[in-house]
């Protein structure tokens, strides 16, 4: 008989992710019925809460405040142990003491987006109206939806222009979202590793994505969590698709090549012969003890409806006309997922707007995820960025 | 127009300034504090540094990453991209002055590059190495071989300059678009002016390298 070796189960339990989700190891904000989010697909959510962490201190005339921007499946636990995992914040290579966004400079805010998982509201959050979990119940977001969501905390925690706004990927896509936005709130905007819009190729990626959670038969149309159970078969899957479209091919040859995980000779089945499918396979089932699978359903849909230009008539210019941001747009030779091509579109929209840009290529093979990854190019650039605009807003004598 | 009309430029610095280039320094006083500028192939971002000291607000494209990367880590606004494809983005009356320094003779085209930089820029301010220089004519006339100097070492077959041009031609493709030239300066090989006084094929024979500040002409 052929031995087959499917995904392992999770560690955890369904009760113990979804504490997280209602009671977040972060700080709240709460917004009743007199503060809605308005979200583009016309519904008003609410009450809904933000979960949020900070890191350093806001200075008297509340000018340092750096507001972060998660990926996909990040959150808002940047620079500190993770609640689940236990693992150190996704963005610690930037973020901490001695790094480029330094918490002893700046007041660093990073919050969960709306629709996800980790105490922000979302499709795991239970619907007040029902007293059970949202599911497939709650409205579509877009990434519009999640910055207006952030406009709103930093309106809570009394600022009103935001020193920077960094992300990466699908944080990119809110830097970029939050400067045609609000143009005026924004005096520096770091753009990483991201685009104006979703790509047809990304949709593609993200509806295989969906499609293998809904295949599941335990995602039950959404309603798995009346029935105590998660797809995490599905949801592995999915992440184990998306996280080749975060490398490259030269970055798995490197790394793995085609060697053999703990034996020397194929065992002629489907087992985890080879090395990169033993990575997968754990890439897969760690991310199920961490993220919501309806949740990751909201957020990939979020990101394929991210279309600036299509929102200003088509002409990608016309979002930045006039603005007076400080830009920096870093992209990697080796990203696929994100490639340059769409930041030097970005560009040369700003330039169009007379915009102040600044756009750095950075050579590496670990393609998109070379943005949390140890690049030091890449730090030196959002450094000297960082601190040119420092100096512009006056925070120089801090960061000397 | 010819070079002798263009007006003379007061209070230059000669040779080597610090720690600029002789041709920077220049180019730099031509430019009006508080300023906006667009630096076409920056390099490494010297002169948008020195323009920067000036209360220039400065910006840049420079085609190499390397020299883009550099830039941006020294907190300049540089963008990578290339002047004959890129300058196309920007709009009309984008800047104050838009700065081509030593860089049109890699330009693949230099008229259609040049027309550009005076749409984006109300002012262009543009430098090349003179290829009417005397030591240039000489290699060709006793050397037998295409000319290299100190400033442009490379071999005719890996050289990224294409489009050599002397300070008449330069005048003379200014003349043809309709290019009016404000200031124009020679510097010899020490990179000190050469003397004004000279008739211009003096300058066209001794200028190692000329820079031209430019505007509009009168048709346009």
């Amino acid at each position: 008989m052929v031995g087959v070796q499917s995904i392992p189960s999770p560690a955890i339990t369904a009760d113990e992710r979804s504490h997280e989700v209602d009671h977040p190891s972060s700080q709240v904000a709460q917004f009743g019925t007199e503060q809605p989010l308005r979200l583009d697909c016309g519904v008003d959510l609410s009450p809904f809460q933000i979960a949020y962490q900070t890191y350093g201190e806001l200075n008297a005339d509340r000018s340092n405040a750096v507001l972060l921007c998660h990926a996909l499946t990040g959150d808002q636990h940047v620079a500190n142990v993770h609640p689940v995992t236990a693992k150190p914040g996704w963005w610690e290579t930037l973020v901490g003491p001695g790094r480029p966004l330094d918490p002893q400079h700046y007041f660093i805010i990073c919050s969960n987006v709306i629709g996800g998982c980790m105490g922000s509201t979302g499709p795991a959050s239970i619907n007040p109206a029902t007293g059970k979990v949202w599911g497939l119940d709650f409205p579509v977001i877009t990434i519009p939806d999640m910055v207006r969501a952030q406009a709103m905390l930093i309106d809570r925690l009394g600022i009103d222009t935001l020193f920077a706004v960094v992300g990466g990927s699908m944080g990119g896509m809110q830097v970029l979202q939050w400067t045609a936005a609000y143009p005026s709130r924004v005096f520096s905007a770091l753009a990483i590793a991201c685009s104006t819009r979703h790509s047809a190729q990304n949709i593609a990626f993200h509806e295989l994505g969906r499609q293998a959670v809904m295949a599941d038969p335990d995602w039950h149309s959404g309603g798995y969590a009346d029935h105590g159970l998660h797809p995490h078969r599905g949801l592995a899957v999915a992440r184990m698709a998306a996280h080749i479209t975060y490398l490259s091919d030269a970055a798995l040859h490197r790394k793995f090549g085609r060697r053999m995980q703990d034996r020397e000779l194929p065992t002629f089945s489907f087992d985890a012969d080879f090395q990169v499918e033993s990575y997968l396979r754990y890439q897969g089932s760690s991310f199920v003890e961490r993220f919501d699978a309806n949740s990751y359903l909201y957020l990939t849909r979020a990101m394929d409806y991210f279309d600036i230009a299509g929102d200003h008539g088509g002409v990608l210019a016309k979002a930045f006309a006039g603005i007076q941001t400080r830009f920096c747009v870093v992209s990697f030779t080796s990203d696929w997922l994100f490639p340059t091509s769409e930041s030097r579109a970005l560009v040369h929209a700003l330039n169009a707007s007379s915009a102040r840009v600044s756009f750095a290529e950075i050579e590496t093979d670990r393609g998109h995820d070379a943005f949390l990854l140890d690049v030091p190019e890449f730090f030196d650039i959002s450094r000297a960025f960082l601190q040119s605009a420092g100096k512009a807003r006056g925070l120089a004598a801090r960061n000397a | 127009m010819s070079v002798q009309e263009a007006l003379p430029l007061g209070g230059l610095a000669t040779g080597q300034s610090g720690q600029f280039r002789a041709d920077h320094v220049l180019v730099a006083e031509m430019v009006k504090p508080g300023s906006k500028v667009l630096d076409v192939g920056c390099g490494e971002g010297d002169l948008l540094q020195l323009l920067e000291t000036r209360g220039i607000d400065g910006r840049g494209i420079e085609l190499s990453r390397e020299g883009v990367n550099r830039c941006v880590a020294k907190g300049l606004a540089v963008v990578q991209g290339d002047a004959d494809t890129d300058l196309v983005n920007y709009p009309d009356d984008a800047f104050d002055y838009v700065i081509l320094s030593q860089t049109l003779q890699a330009t693949r085209q230099p008229k259609v590059v040049l027309e550009n930089l005076l749409r984006i820029g109300r002012r262009a301010i543009v430098s090349f190495p003179n290829f009417g220089f005397w030591k240039m004519r000489l290699q060709l006339l006793i050397g037998g071989h295409m000319p290299r100097t100190e400033n442009l070492p490379a071999s005719w077959y890996d050289t990224a300059n294409i489009h050599f041009c002397t300070i008449k031609d330069f005048v003379e493709l200014c003349d043809a678009i309709d290019v009016k030239m404000e200031r124009s300066v020679a510097l010899d090989l020490y990179g000190r002016p050469v003397p004004l006084n000279l008739p211009w094929w003096v300058w066209n024979m001794f200028g190692e390298q000329a820079v031209f500040l430019l505007t509009r002409g009168q048709g346009k």
